[in-house]
């Protein structure tokens, strides 16, 4: 008997190699150090470009090629990865601050590949440096924050409707209205039941007083704490952008985390104060004398002087309703923000101070934060967390005429301030605070060493197998060893089409998948070698042995198949990444393993007469 | 070919079985893993300096500076400080401990910084607990419809088996048990299993074509046939392992040590262990050929 193939499995083979081959390809360009311009509101053209170009020159700075890649974006490649930082100076002093300057590693892959739509692998933050949080969302901060708001829009609605009440008062998951007699209460709820349906509405009655209970559904706070976690992850993803840093991470984690992972990055501090920054502002009018003290309340001003100013309780408009703001600087030289409001808070602003001019209206910054601290509860390490809030008043002004949608705000400390308030204006408030549960920080160097060991090990470890392979199995561990580097090549091209992120584990994943790649040529090899013992004929025995061991190579690689997507589900980062290599490695190998090494033989021994088996 | 009775030699093995298994349960319940900073939270800093600093001075600058509850140690090399403290992550520790240490006239540069908080750890730990657990019942859910029952317990309690004296070696030399050793431990389970499920396919073939039933012997065979398969792919599995422990890096060595040791136990389980514990659960030729759909093969009482 012969060992032959039909043409059409040849040919499959060949077309999945061939595509392996081209996807993999991205990887062997290396990728240029370069620094990245983007701008939002100026212009970005050959002027500027040839404008840094020149300063960089004269800075002794190699620039390997200057292009736009979009509109609002060039990317400056360089020669030399050590020079990547001072050039980002240099461009970052060359250009005014509109624009937002960024260390990034741009892919050199020919166009006819990009084309193809073949890209490298993305390598993880352990290999490329960077910084790495995860993020908590508070989510009863959440639910309490909406409670508030809820309370400040039903007492407007209350007034309006001339329903006196007492006081309302927040505290978990529920609100809590006075009233002086069940007759208002009665009205009240009426009221309340149309515009609120997500409560659930109970009277209580404590000796005269009259109480109304609101409690929120289940599900409503389940959509409350969903809409945060949303709503967060837009904000942070608008503050990344405006850091300006290249391929940023901004991911959901689980009901309540978020993960943000930015490569390149090393100033931590500047970017955890701009992702985890709580700060908002609220505009309120001042409190009329005759304001009942239900109705008010007391804040410091923030210069640190000792006065105080009454304000009413309700809220004009919060920063959440500002479109655009940028920083700048009134006649005197101080620091100024310049706000643009929306649609809605243009005619809410409009409507209040229409009617109020000549009152005081203030503008209040408001900041939650939390400390943790460490205490040590029953022998035990435990973390506790302090949410602080502190609202304090930057300004406090007599309106002179109707305001509009375009104002400024004055009483800021410093430019950088200023700036940083404009940031977080534009870029949106979090609907919930925020906390950092995980950080890490990975230096450049290590993530350069990281790859330089990681290939040098696989490089090493595939060399042991080949001549392990050669020496065991002779003519056929040539075959074993083809079809074991077309399992790497598959491998990498597979990760790269999916989009993989290669990291460090991912690396050790690729190494292992090299040693247990060859378990299904052993397996065949040594079925094939029993079935010589046997006194098979040498064609005979290349069939009983691939057809034997075909069971057991399923049998084996299903079930690691299946630890392998427990381990992705379970994992986080780095983990996943190895999960994502061994999982892909197992299906490349089998593939491999039996196609391939099957096709070869076949190919070259399968059509002929043989006496001997060189195994 | 030289055929060597392993069966016969089972009760050693099983007595080497156990004698590991108590060392390992003892190391866990006596000494505790040394959990890295992925489980118990926590902040790590690593930092490069330009020439070999002394640890003894390190400590005192960090004690000077105000710092509680801290170790340092050398990571990899003389120059590499790894610097472990028990306090949360307030604003930029990593910076911190640089100008602490700077004071002393060192050239230091700061290579990682990572933050864990607690509560993080804890989830973490059940979350690797639970997958253990689950990759452990899927296997067994596989292994019980692709051959039978028994050979899904021997198989899992060849898997527990491996992966307690991976976790047990750790404990006993303290290694420290991070996130990618669990990967490593995931892997071992992976493999482990490759291995039996080899020496059972070959179980279960050698069942159907033969007709003796002394199921001892039959074993041998079937672990003689496949011996030189084990050898071959543990071999080139440890081959790569060590050129990852020797050339990859501080940050992935526990991952090939918990790898390396889990292949080394998984050879030797998915022989004496996994074939071994088939005689005890008394595999009958039945198991595999059912004479009747439906009949109740389990005759212990």
């Amino acid at each position: 008997m012969l060992n032959r193939y039909p043409l059409w499995k040849y040919l499959l083979i060949l077309i999945v190699c061939i595509v392996g081959v081209i996807y993999a390809l991205p990887n062997l360009y290396p990728q240029d150090p370069a620094v990245q311009i983007s701008t939002t509101n100026g212009s970005l053209g050959s002027q500027q470009l040839d404008r840094v170009t020149q300063a960089l020159t004269d800075d002794d700075i190699q620039v390997k090629s200057a292009a736009m890649t979009g509109n609002n974006t060039a990317l400056i490649r360089l020669d030399d990865a050590e020079q990547q930082l001072p050039a980002r100076d240099v461009v970052d002093k060359a250009l005014d601050d509109k624009y937002t300057v960024a260390l990034n590693l741009a892919d050199s892959t020919p166009s006819w590949l990009t084309s193809l739509s073949a890209a490298p692998m993305k390598l993880g933050l352990d290999l490329r440096g960077g910084v790495h949080f995860l993020l908590e969302v508070d989510m009863d901060a959440a639910v309490e924050q909406r409670l508030k708001a809820t309370a400040s829009a039903i007492r407007a609605d209350l007034r309006d409707e001339r329903i006196r009440y007492r006081g309302t008062d927040v505290d978990d998951n529920a609100l809590h209205l006075e009233f002086a007699n069940s007759e208002d209460r009665d009205a009240a709820r009426d009221q309340i039941s149309q515009t609120f349906s997500e409560f659930q509405l109970e009277d209580r009655d404590e000796g005269r007083r009259a109480y109304l209970d609101m409690t929120l559904t289940e599900q409503s706070i389940k959509d409350i704490q969903d809409y945060a976690v949303q709503q967060n992850l837009t904000t942070i993803r608008n503050r990344v952008n405006e850091l300006g840093v290249s391929e940023p991470l901004v991911q959901r984690q689980g009901p309540s985390r978020i993960v943000v992972e930015l490569p390149g990055v090393q100033d931590t501090a500047e970017a955890k104060r701009i992702v985890g920054a709580t700060a908002n502002l609220e505009f309120r009018l001042e409190a009329r004398p005759d304001t009942p003290d239900a109705e008010t309340e007391t804040f410091p001003f923030r210069n640190g002087s000792q006065r105080t100013a009454t304000l009413s309780r309700d809220v004009i408009i919060t920063g959440d309703r500002v479109s655009s703001a940028s920083q700048g600087f009134d006649q005197n030289g101080r620091p100024q923000v310049n706000i643009n409001l929306d649609g809605t808070g243009g005619s809410l602003m409009n409507q209040a101070t229409r009617t109020n001019i000549g009152r005081n209206m203030a503008v209040l910054y408001i900041d939650h934060s939390t400390d943790t601290r460490t205490v040590t509860k029953d022998g035990k390490q435990v973390e506790e967390r302090i949410p602080t809030t502190s609202r304090s008043i930057i300004s406090l002004a007599t309106v002179q005429s109707a305001l509009s949608n375009r104002f400024r705000i004055t009483g800021l400390d410093s430019p950088t301030e200023a700036s940083e308030l404009a940031l977080l204006l534009r870029s949106g408030s979090l609907a919930a605070p925020i906390y950092f549960v995980q950080e890490r920080t990975i230096g450049p160097s290590l993530g350069a060493q990281n790859i330089e060991r990681g290939i040098f090990s696989v490089l090493v470890g595939g060399l042991l197998v080949v001549a392990f392979m050669l020496i065991r199995y002779k003519a056929f561990g040539v075959i074993a060893n083809v079809a074991l580097a077309v399992n790497l090549v598959l491998l990498i091209a597979a990760m790269s089409l999916l989009g993989a992120t290669l990291t460090l584990p991912g690396i050790a994943g690729i190494v292992l998948t090299l040693g247990m790649a060859v378990d299904a040529n052993v397996l065949i090899y040594e079925r094939i070698r029993e079935e010589l013992r046997q006194k098979t004929l040498p064609q005979q025995a290349i069939h009983a042995g691939y057809g034997r061991a075909f069971t057991s190579i399923v049998d084996a690689n299903l079930t690691t198949l299946l630890v392998a997507v427990v381990l992705f589900s379970i994992g986080t980062g780095p983990i996943k990444g190895f999960a994502v290599t061994l999982s892909l490695g197992i299906l490349t190998s089998m593939f491999t393993g039996i196609m391939v090494s099957r096709a070869l033989v076949n190919l070259s021994i399968g059509g002929k007469p043989l006496k001997k088996l060189w195994i | 070919m030289r055929q060597f009775d392993f069966m016969g030699k089972r009760r050693i093995a099983f007595i080497v079985s156990i004698a590991l298994t108590i060392v390992s349960v003892a190391a866990l319940a006596l000494l505790n893993l040394n959990l890295g900073l992925d489980f118990t939270g926590g902040t790590v800093v690593e930092l490069h300096y330009a020439a070999a600093p002394s640890l003894d001075d390190i400590r005192s600058l960090l004690a000077n500076s105000g710092f509680e509850n801290f170790s340092v140690q050398t990571f990899g090399a003389t120059d590499e400080i790894l610097v472990r403290l028990q306090q949360t992550f307030s604003n930029d520790v990593g910076n911190q401990v640089v100008s602490a240490l700077s004071s002393g006239n060192a050239s230091i540069e700061l290579v990682r910084a990572e933050f864990v908080g607690a509560q993080v750890g804890d989830q973490l730990r059940d979350q690797s607990g639970l997958g253990m657990l689950v990759a452990l019942a899927g296997v067994a859910i596989y292994v019980a419809f692709r051959f039978q029952y028994k050979f899904a317990l021997c198989a899992i309690i060849s898997l527990g088996h491996d992966v307690l004296i991976v976790l047990g070696l750790f404990a006993l030399f303290q290694w420290e048990f991070d996130l990618t050793v669990l990967a490593g431990i995931m892997a071992v389970i992976g493999y482990s299993l490759n291995d039996t499920i080899i020496v059972y396919d070959r179980i279960r073939e050698n069942i159907r074509l033969s007709r003796s039933e002394d199921l001892a012997q039959i074993f041998n065979e079937a672990i003689n046939q496949t011996l030189s398969r084990t050898l071959a792919t543990s071999g080139t599995t440890l081959l790569v392992l060590f050129a990852l422990f020797f050339l990859g890096g501080d940050m992935i060595h526990n991952f090939a040590i918990s790898l390396i040791l889990g292949i080394v136990a998984g050879t030797f389980s998915s022989v004496y262990v996994a074939a071994a514990l088939l005689i005890v659960f008394k595999l009958e030729r039945q198991d595999l050929i059912p004479v009747k759909k439906g009949e109740v093969v389990d005759d212990t009482p």
